[in-house]
């Protein structure tokens, strides 16, 4: 059976919305984060790996989507990283994140901000869905 | 679902969508466009996002939206909606991610025949001086002494360190410093972002551009403005850069507590606020102004170098290369400001985001020379295509909080650009058409290609019929460095 996960683009006039869905938040999350690096076009090399380990606190599950994806391009314009693999345990309102993940060599786009906007985490009958609007 | 019917047309140029359109909205929205270009925003989520934002508690007068409106996330892009102050709210969102992005424009007295010759090198040693594209960092690494004083003293600062021009700083919105600017209320990742990216355009649609002045429509405004036929001219479009994104981002995060904690409802998550006068308003708004002063002072920087790429190429073989401020003016800020609404003057704090503030003839926020003739508002064109130079009128001070539109308004998405368009084809289209591109990514270029826009000309002419600003020049393209 085929995994009930993945990302998709989908339409908006100036900037980037995907569309994400898998069958567990700690999925979902990194779904959108493959989708985030997708968009954004980077090549990395896979010589050295590195990784990085933070926590969130948070109120919701769209809060945590935009926190989650925040910090990752935090790393990105800090430290030239792309993520490719994540541990992620949630225990209450709290995750502690290890991103797994290599230097980027080249990226086509920035990515300015994870928006809120109409962002809602839906629970669908195999899991949850959501659409993320990034500001380009 | 609003329809075309739902619309109250004012004029031509001017339509009302009623305050009875959605039981939440506190205000009517009124739409800057020809029925044509009314017709194509029905094609994205811009009408809803206009009438989501007559949501918003405090709102006077109108939402106004532009007719290079398109879709944005919260409000949309073109919008402008003033709250009354100190009782109404501020909405970071309604400002946007890039804090007082906006257009710097200079003037020459270098003639197209004279420059022509050199355009390439000109071209080569932009791209040099002036850092574009991803993740870039510029020849200024700012110490943290020098980020608070780049906070409080923007432009200032960069004159104070031989970067400016006084003249630069008198025509420059507020003067290239807004009062009111607290470091304190910048978070720490703010500040790691913003030391290394001052002095850089970024990517996106950002751009410098040398432009031919083809076409003057008032000599007599022109010639105030340094601007005369033939010549050339310097665009700068960029803005806070990841300081004012992390700005911005960090207080759509905080606010949504906010909307909880004063009982704010609202149709969507972007739109959060808080009241002016509560500490999380106070906070943004000390925070905002420092990413404002930080955009004013990045292009001042970038500003300085154009001039040394200029001197470099130019120098000792065309007289009189050198570039002159003609205003610098932003298309994404929140500010307090006085107008008149119903006979009454009242405070209000006016949120544009991707919308031009259009000061009339006589503001004492003017520069003196100014004063007769209004505020010049600086409107690019798409990639290739015209840029304008116009200025705010009386009629805009009455009707639309002192703003216009400030570019041309996407209509066609990225995605949907790059399959249409070939990067490589294109710029060599450009290159073909005599326009010198440098620029850092050939899918970026697809996507900022002018088929993805409306054409400018159309949204110019729209608020020029709508009465908002009148012409004062067309610019055509010469070189294009983006990122």
């Amino acid at each position: 059976m085929q995994k009930y996960a993945g990302f998709q683009e989908i339409e908006h006039t100036a900037d980037i919305a995907l569309r994400v869905w898998a069958a567990s938040i700690p999925e979902l999350l990194q779904k959108a984060a493959k989708g985030m690096f997708t968009v954004c076009g980077v090549q990395v090399n896979k010589q050295s790996r590195h990784q990085r380990t933070f926590q969130i606190t948070f109120s919701d599950y769209e809060s945590l989507l935009v926190h989650f994806l925040s910090e990752l391009l935090y790393y990105l314009e800090r430290d030239n990283l792309a993520f490719e693999r994540f541990r992620i345990s949630i225990n209450e309102a709290q995750v502690k994140v290890t991103a797994y993940g290599y230097p980027v060599l080249s990226i086509q786009k920035m990515i300015k901000a994870v928006t809120y906007h109409q962002l809602q985490v839906q629970t669908t009958e195999r899991g949850y869905e959501a659409v993320i609007v990034f500001d380009v | 679902m609003v329809s075309l019917s739902d619309f109250k047309k004012i004029s031509d140029y001017e339509w009302e969508i009623p305050k009875t359109a959605h039981p939440d909205m506190k205000v009517p929205v009124h739409i800057f466009a020809t029925r044509r270009l009314l017709e194509k925003v029905f094609d994205d989520e811009s009408i809803q996002q206009a009438i989501n934002s007559a949501t918003l508690p405090g709102l006077v007068g109108n939402v106004l939206v532009m007719p290079d409106m398109h879709q944005g996330y919260g409000f949309p892009i073109g919008g402008v909606a003033a709250t009354r102050y100190p009782e109404g709210v501020i909405s970071p969102g309604g400002i946007g991610y890039d804090i007082n992005c906006g257009v710097r424009l200079l003037a020459s007295n270098i003639s197209i025949e004279q420059a022509e010759p050199y355009l390439d090198a000109l071209a080569t040693a932009l791209d040099h001086y002036c850092p574009s594209g991803v993740g870039k960092a510029g020849h200024i690494k700012l110490s943290e002494k020098e980020l608070d004083q780049v906070c409080t003293e923007g432009s200032r600062w960069a004159y104070k360190n031989g970067y400016a021009q006084a003249q630069d700083l008198e025509r420059t919105e507020e003067n290239g410093r807004i009062e009111g600017a607290d470091p304190s209320a910048v978070s720490k990742r703010a500040r790691e972002r913003g030391r290394d990216q001052i002095g850089t355009l970024g990517a996106g649609n950002h751009f410098l551009e040398v432009d031919l002045i083809e076409q003057v429509f008032d000599p007599s405004s022109a010639s105030i403005m340094g601007l005369f036929e033939g010549n050339l001219a310097l665009q700068i479009h960029c803005g806070s850069r990841g300081f004012g994104h992390q700005i911005c981002s960090d207080y759509v995060d905080e606010f949504q507590g906010a909307v909880k904690r004063y009982g704010i409802k609202l149709p969507d998550r972007e739109l959060v606020c808080a009241p002016l006068t509560s500490p999380e308003g106070q906070r943004y708004l000390k925070a905002m102004r420092c990413a404002a002063n930080y955009a004013f002072a990045n292009r001042q920087i970038l500003t300085y170098y154009a001039r040394r790429a200029f001197e470099e190429v130019l120098a000792g073989k065309v007289p009189n290369w050198e570039l002159t401020q003609v205003y610098d003016i932003a298309h994404n800020m929140g500010k307090i400001e006085v107008h008149e609404i119903n006979g009454e003057k009242i405070r209000v704090c006016v949120h544009r985001k991707g919308a031009t503030r259009a000061f009339g003839p006589g503001n004492p926020e003017l520069p003196r020379e100014y004063q007769p003739i209004g505020q010049p508002v600086l409107v690019p064109g798409s990639m290739g295509t015209a840029s304008w130079v116009l200025l705010g009128t009386t009629e805009s001070m009455k009707r639309s909080f002192g703003s216009t539109c400030h570019g041309a308004g996407r209509m066609m998405s990225r995605s949907q650009a790059k399959k249409k368009i070939w990067g490589e084809e294109l710029r060599n289209q450009l290159q073909s058409r005599g326009i010198h591109i440098r620029a850092g990514s050939l899918s970026g270029l697809a996507e900022e290609a002018p088929e993805a826009y409306k054409d400018v000309d159309d949204v110019v002419q729209t608020v020029v019929g709508a009465g908002i600003a009148r012409k004062v020049a067309r610019l055509t393209p010469l070189i294009v460095v983006k990122g």
